[in-house]
């Protein structure tokens, strides 16, 4: 009775630290937009607790994203400085990550900032020529695709007809 | 790592990772020659990104050899880098098109489009290899050669269709490019006599590339060149002379000063 008692308590402990771990973890930004958390982005897969040994699993954005490397060594960081040092990090490419992840939140913040936010579908070829993307200055929705790849890897250009300002747009992924 | 390739020699598999690293690295690192020097910014901020996803699929590959490499031997351990800067020529598996010099815009642009529409019906398949990692790493890379598919058929049209010179050169690009298309369809033997499914039998997805091929080029009012004698040996460590040339560039620092961090 009495390990039952106890397995039940450790286990409601790691409950409330895995809670706590998904809020520390919504400080951590992406460092290319400083307004998106990794949450945000739906980087992180899964947090896992044992005792003291925390195991946060990431999935990459793009392949060569240069930015994952400094994510990581942030999410580090960030929990370290919230108490936790045993910390293991775990790279996990299937599923893909996708922009369907994205959160409606970070949809929205993404859009304040200035950047077009990516039209939630599966992603396929056909979708690539068939793309309607609001301006994220006025909304209109006469704008057109300036180059397929912007300023970073996860990013297209496109400039709007009607107030003319070039933006970026979060591609589909 | 739950993907244990008991199924598949070790040796086979970790050439396999090898020559798909390989291909992608050196196609990646030559695109990369571009960075600073394109036509528009725009489409020099692309072609970057190209070589920046084609290193990223060839650093996953990479580890993975190394993985697989380290779980034989415990003596020494392999790192990605160690893979990329300090084999030489002859242990390099990529395709001959990848070290291909860039040229001009239209033989860069013809390299990115045979390559990369080789990789899109590539992955496709790889996907359900019965290799849980390979199959990770080609679900991933798939997303990212599709953008490369859509924006080289799109320059491939755009100068095929374009001015007299812009003809001109796009025809002489796929003219030059096309005898080094032949090995991509050909397996090497770390492909073979794979029952366990975990390689793909490239000769398969030759049709499916031939009909994009086909359908791009006709887009671009240009016709496929006819049979010619096909170069080979990328797989198998016999390489043109410029690969030595990216090699001697890209190993330098590696090689004068070992295991220099910067």
């Amino acid at each position: 009775m009495n390990t039952t008692s106890q397995h039940i308590t450790s286990s409601q402990a790691a409950k409330k630290t895995k809670k706590k771990l998904w809020e520390i973890l919504t400080t951590v930004t992406d460092p290319e937009i400083p307004v998106l958390s990794i949450i945000d982005l739906g980087i992180v897969q899964e947090v896992y607790v044992e005792n003291e040994n925390v195991e946060v699993t990431i999935t990459p954005t793009y392949s060569g994203c240069p930015a994952m490397d400094f994510i990581e060594i942030n999410i580090r960081k960030t929990l370290l400085e919230n108490g936790f040092d045993k910390i293991q990090i775990t790279h996990q490419l299937s599923p893909a990550w996708t922009t369907d992840w994205m959160t409606e939140e970070g949809k929205e913040k993404l859009k304040s900032y200035g950047i077009a936010p990516p039209i939630s579908k599966a992603f396929d070829l056909d979708y690539l020529s068939n793309l309607s993307v609001h301006c994220p200055h006025c909304n209109s929705i006469n704008t057109k695709l300036i180059s397929q790849f912007g300023s970073t890897a996860c990013k297209a250009l496109y400039q709007c007809e009607d107030c003319r300002e070039p933006f970026d747009y979060f591609k589909c992924h | 790592m739950d993907s244990k390739p008991t199924d598949i020699d070790k040796t086979y598999l970790v050439d396999y990772s090898l020559h798909l690293a390989d291909s992608s690295l050196i196609m990646g690192h030559r695109l990369s020659e571009w960075t600073g020097h394109g036509p528009m910014l725009e489409q020099d901020i692309a072609i970057s990104n190209i070589a920046l996803d084609l290193i990223g699929q060839a650093r996953n590959f990479y580890q993975y050899a190394a993985d697989i490499m380290n779980s034989e031997n415990t003596e020494k351990s392999v790192t990605e880098d160690d893979l990329a800067y300090l084999r030489d020529s002859f242990e390099f598996k990529n395709f001959l098109i990848a070290e291909l010099p860039n040229g001009d815009w239209a033989q860069t642009i013809g390299k990115i489009f045979f390559f990369s529409a080789w990789q899109f019906y590539f992955y496709q398949k790889l996907v359900y290899s019965s290799n849980r990692q390979l199959s990770a790493i080609a679900e991933k890379s798939l997303k990212e050669v599709t953008y490369h598919v859509k924006w080289s058929s799109d320059w491939i049209i755009r100068l095929g269709d374009g001015t007299i010179e812009s003809r001109e050169r796009m025809m002489a690009a796929i003219e030059y490019l096309w005898s080094y298309t032949g090995e991509m369809f050909v397996p090497a033997e770390f492909e073979l006599n794979d029952e366990n499914k975990v390689t793909i039998d490239v000769s398969i997805i030759k049709k499916d590339w031939l009909g994009k091929v086909n359908l791009v080029l006709a887009g671009a009012t240009l016709s496929l060149p006819k049979e010619a004698w096909m170069h080979s040996g990328g797989k198998k460590g016999i390489h043109t002379e410029h690969l030595g040339y990216i090699l001697a560039e890209m190993q330098y620092m590696q090689r004068a000063y070992p295991g220099l961090e910067w």
